[in-house]
């Protein structure tokens, strides 16, 4: 019991003389691993000033985690870190060489300091090493967390973008799909073109799924499910553009597609819903002038 | 709750008011099909616009219903659906097989009269 009492204190004690030791280096040891950070080309896109900064307040934060054992401060610092990092195109490989190189520097002036008193070494690298590998974790999950945020809201501002349902005449609608379609995305898709049957009074509506690369068993009936369901909302599907592989995994996967409308490519999807509708489009006179623009 | 059902011309309108249970869909269907002739009848509009669920049952009436109103000489179309019970129909893998389908009772009277166009019979 005393034994282990005393031990602490012997850690705690080494503890302070490690912080004073990096404190009283401070210029030293930030100028030696800027040197080496730039040996390694880690700091390429930053300017003098941002390197003393930057290099200033990485070396204190990892001092205040050594002295109090709190990394309150580094979590913080890490996040901020990532946000710029990751917005100004700093890769993960320039921050996380950086604390490696950091770490070396560090270790390196231990070694020097007690290279003559190897328990003394041992149990000062068994303090320090811990907290360096804590840091270094806490930045590397920062930077993954930023990015994964990033991949998040782009893939939600691609699935927003993926589905739009548009009107090109009067009770006609044009849905092309471009793109893999999952479940979740053909489920949204198929609410977001009910929808729109409802709120435009659409009767037909012309798919064109010339930009899906492929299609399974499942792909086919979403396919068939959006076709069913809005016809009980009263309104006739075209599909268009079945590229010839598609075609042929169709019938080899033996869908049913039998009561699917399909026509070749979407201007003939157009001609046939603009006759389900009643249309003709004819072309009022020669164009000869097309290009000209009409000066006032 | 039954289901009113309305002549409005060469047609009969079966407009739904609430949520139906079993016995009320079984009695909308021995009315209309029971009534169908006595104003002879060419179209039957069943207007679905406030059930927010359509179960097997009731999609099997609807059709069956459809198909008996077609033995007694009338087109039966269907109105109303909404997007979500069309939606979670397909995925319950629910048909109206034979049965048309409209929009809203516009849509659908309009379809009823371009079926029976030319159909010269006075209701």
């Amino acid at each position: 019991m005393k034994k282990e009492k005393a031990n602490e204190q012997a850690n705690a004690e080494l503890r302070q003389e490690l912080v004073e030791h990096f404190r009283e280096k401070r210029e030293l040891l930030r100028q030696q691993w800027v040197q080496q950070m730039v040996a390694k080309g880690l700091l390429a896109g930053l300017t003098q000033e941002e390197i003393e900064n930057e290099s200033v307040t990485i070396y204190d934060t990892c001092i205040v985690c050594l002295e109090t054992g709190e990394y309150d401060g580094a979590k913080t610092y890490a996040t901020r870190m990532a946000e710029r990092g990751v917005l100004r195109g700093m890769t993960t490989e320039q921050i996380i060489g950086g604390l490696l190189t950091l770490r070396d520097v560090y270790g390196r002036s231990l070694f020097e300091k007690y290279q003559h008193d190897m328990g003394r070494l041992l149990s000062a690298l068994d303090i320090y090493e811990p907290v360096a590998n804590k840091i270094l974790s806490i930045v590397a999950l920062a930077f993954v967390g930023e990015r994964e945020k990033i991949v998040r809201q782009q893939q939600e501002a691609i699935r927003e973008l993926s589905t739009p349902v548009l009107q090109v005449r009067d009770q006609m609608l044009i849905l092309p799909i471009i793109g893999v379609i999952d479940t979740h995305r053909a489920r949204q898709l198929t609410e977001q073109l009910l929808r729109t049957i409802r709120s435009s009074r659409a009767k037909v509506v012309v798919m064109d799924i010339t930009g899906v690369p492929g299609v399974d068993s499942k792909v086919a009936n979403h396919l068939v499910q959006t076709v069913d369901a809005s016809q009980l909302m009263g309104a006739t599907v075209i599909v268009t553009g079945i590229s010839p592989e598609i075609a042929q995994t169709l019938v080899t996967l033996g869908v049913d597609l039998t009561k699917m409308n399909t026509v070749g490519d979407l201007q003939g999807g157009i001609e046939e819903a603009d006759q389900l509708l009643g249309y003709r489009a004819v072309r009022v006179e020669s164009v000869t002038g097309f290009n000209r623009k009409e000066k006032v | 709750m039954s289901v009113p059902i309305l002549k409005q011309g060469n047609y009969l309108i079966a407009s739904v008011q609430s949520e139906l249970s079993d016995a009320d869909l079984l009695k909308l269907q021995d009315d209309l099909v029971k009534r169908v002739s006595d104003f002879r009848s060419r179209g039957v509009i069943v207007d679905v616009t406030v059930l927010d669920v359509m179960d097997s049952f009731a999609t099997r009436t609807l059709r069956s219903m459809a198909h008996m109103i077609m033995l007694r000489g009338a087109e039966t179309v269907i109105v109303g659906i909404q997007p979500e019970v069309a939606f979670s129909m397909v995925q319950l893998g629910l048909k109206l097989e034979g049965v048309s389908t409209a929009l809203d009772l516009e849509e659908g009277l309009a379809l009823l009269d371009h079926r029976t166009k030319g159909d010269n019979r006075r209701g």
